[in-house]
């Protein structure tokens, strides 16, 4: 087994969308409780992540600039994360294509965590 | 295990009522948006933290606590740049007492707050259909789709109504002071947007049947709080809370397994909630104490004649007329004399009834109810006629209003080519 992060990315627009009305809100809420149980009840979910703050500040250059971010309005805002197992990376897309993040018009970024050779 | 805990499958639309309450306890109702705003944001938040840590313990303190911190937030960040709710403006200008303050607003005051948001709701400047979206919008978090959906209108008509409702609530920076000179008239416009919430329910078009009892058991809600509160208790209440009850009582037979309207549901008493029915007395017996009598009390008595008999036939029709004698001397109505005239069918015959229906005044108005000629087809089919009882069900059934009407007169409707057949 490896491991995989997934990314999940989604502009303010579209969480807010998803989250527009109460009924909404408990759709979205029941349909990823769902999904996370799933991916734990086959023994994929190695580490549910941690919830992110959207503002923070960005440090940037030799200057070390520090700038407020990342931006409100930015597309593809990191809203989280989280760390499963899989055999290979198109089986972990194959997990991710249930993500309901997917269904608001978000995205899952899946980047495999690299292996040591010893 | 906290992941595998089970989530309310009506948390959020239950608890958003409360929060748009208390948060505009502190913003003022002239900062609704603001409030709705904060709500979301908790909303948001309560995703992104239990899908990495589970549902807490305690999801609906979870809420309130998070929509409380985020209250704080903005307080603290738009103090100087926005005006908040006029009578603690003051306290909120400075860090000692702020927090207090905001506490309060979290705490024990969020029962008053729903009940002045009714009271805002129902304002006179507005017709009552929009008082009762309104309150379903902001008491009990239904979205524009959902009141679209219950009350078979459009979703545009309905966020217009909505839109409408909150610029005529954010025209006043207070919610309605309970205190205020106009709270008895203010009282008798709650009672009735909640009589026509729960009726929507009851009766209403929309085909979902756990749509329909949540309509019911929020008016329910609603009303309790009005009973908790003293100067909107009183026997009027009671008697709304009685009527609503005996009625609610019947919701489980009145919906068959695959939620159809049940032609049985006078039939199958056994299924009616003897818990609701026995709650209805009591509370109908509290509404004697005052010297007026309401149509809600009439409305309950006749509900009460009805829970109190083992089977249709067996109820006491007699004094079921005279009530419907006396509902019609206080608030009569086409409607309510189709229904004592289907009681005097009950009491002297199907002729008999027949012939009140055709002397109810201003019978034109029935004239798109569908269950005006299937009470005329029901009474045919009665008194032997089953053409006649045939050309009504079609009639009724061209005016079906949704799927379970149409599902349901088209059962009246074969029941009598059946058995014209034999």
């Amino acid at each position: 087994m490896s491991e995989f992060v997934y990314l999940f990315r989604a502009s303010e627009t579209e969480q807010r969308e998803a989250m527009g009305t109460p009924e909404r809100a408990q759709r979205s809420m029941q349909v990823w409780l769902a999904w996370i149980r799933d991916l734990e009840a086959k023994g994929h979910l190695k580490d549910p992540g941690q919830p992110l703050e959207r503002g923070g500040k960005v440090v940037r250059g030799k200057k070390k600039v520090v700038t407020d971010g990342p931006y409100v309005e930015a597309k593809d805002l990191v809203l989280g994360f989280i760390i499963i197992e899989a055999r290979d990376l198109a089986q972990a897309v194959e997990l991710s294509t249930g993500c309901p993040m997917l269904e608001g018009g978000g995205s899952v970024e899946i980047r495999p965590v690299m292996k040591s050779p010893f | 295990m906290e992941r595998l805990r089970d989530l309310d499958e009506h948390l959020f639309r239950r608890e958003s009522g409360r929060m748009v309450a208390a948060l505009t306890r502190i913003f003022g109702v002239h900062n609704l948006a603001l409030a709705e705003d904060v709500v979301q944001d908790a909303f948001c938040r309560a995703l992104e933290v239990w899908k990495a840590r589970g549902v807490p313990e305690n999801p609906a303190a979870w809420l309130m606590a998070t929509a409380k911190n985020r209250a704080l937030d903005v307080v603290r960040r738009e103090r100087t740049a926005r005006t908040f709710a006029p009578d603690i403006g003051r306290l909120l200008e400075t860090e000692w007492t702020t927090a207090a303050i905001v506490d309060e607003a979290f705490s024990h005051a969020i029962r008053d707050e729903q009940l002045r948001m009714m009271f805002s709701c129902c304002h006179p400047r507005l017709p009552e259909e929009a008082q009762v979206a309104l309150i379903l919008n902001i008491l009990c978090g239904f979205g524009a789709n959902e009141i679209a959906s219950a009350f078979l209108t459009g979703r545009a008509a309905i966020e217009k109504r909505i839109s409408r409702g909150k610029r005529v609530l954010a025209s006043s920076r207070r919610l309605f002071d309970l205190a205020d000179a106009e709270f008895s008239p203010r009282l008798s416009a709650v009672r009735r947007a909640l009589y026509l919430l729960f009726n929507e329910g009851y009766h209403g078009a929309c085909a979902e049947s756990a749509v329909r009892v949540e309509l019911c058991r929020e008016a329910m809600r609603l009303t309790a709080l009005l009973s908790e509160h003293p100067p909107a208790a009183g026997p009027e209440t009671s008697a709304l809370a009685a009527l609503m009850s005996l009625h609610a009582a019947r919701l489980p037979a009145r919906l068959d397994s695959g939620g159809d309207l049940s032609p049985l549901v006078d039939r199958d008493r056994s299924r009616w909630d003897s818990r609701l029915v026995a709650e209805g007395l009591a509370l109908l017996e509290r509404s004697a104490a005052g010297h007026e009598v309401t149509a809600y009390h009439i409305e309950a008595a006749i509900a009460a004649a009805h829970a109190g008999a083992p089977s249709a036939d067996e109820a006491d029709w007699e004094s079921i007329v005279s009530l419907y004698d006396r509902l019609m001397a206080v608030a009569p109505s086409p409607v309510v004399a189709l229904n004592r005239a289907i009681a005097i069918a009950r009491r002297d015959g199907p002729e008999r009834g027949l012939e009140e229906i055709h002397a109810i005044e201003g019978r034109e108005r029935l004239e798109s109810y569908p269950f005006y000629p299937a009470a005329m087809g029901d009474l045919e089919l009665r008194r032997g006629d089953r053409e006649a009882a045939r050309r009504h069900f079609a009639a009724a059934l061209a005016l079906a209003r949704n799927p379970t009407e149409r599902r349901f007169l088209e059962k009246r409707a074969r029941t009598c080519e059946s058995s014209s057949k034999n």
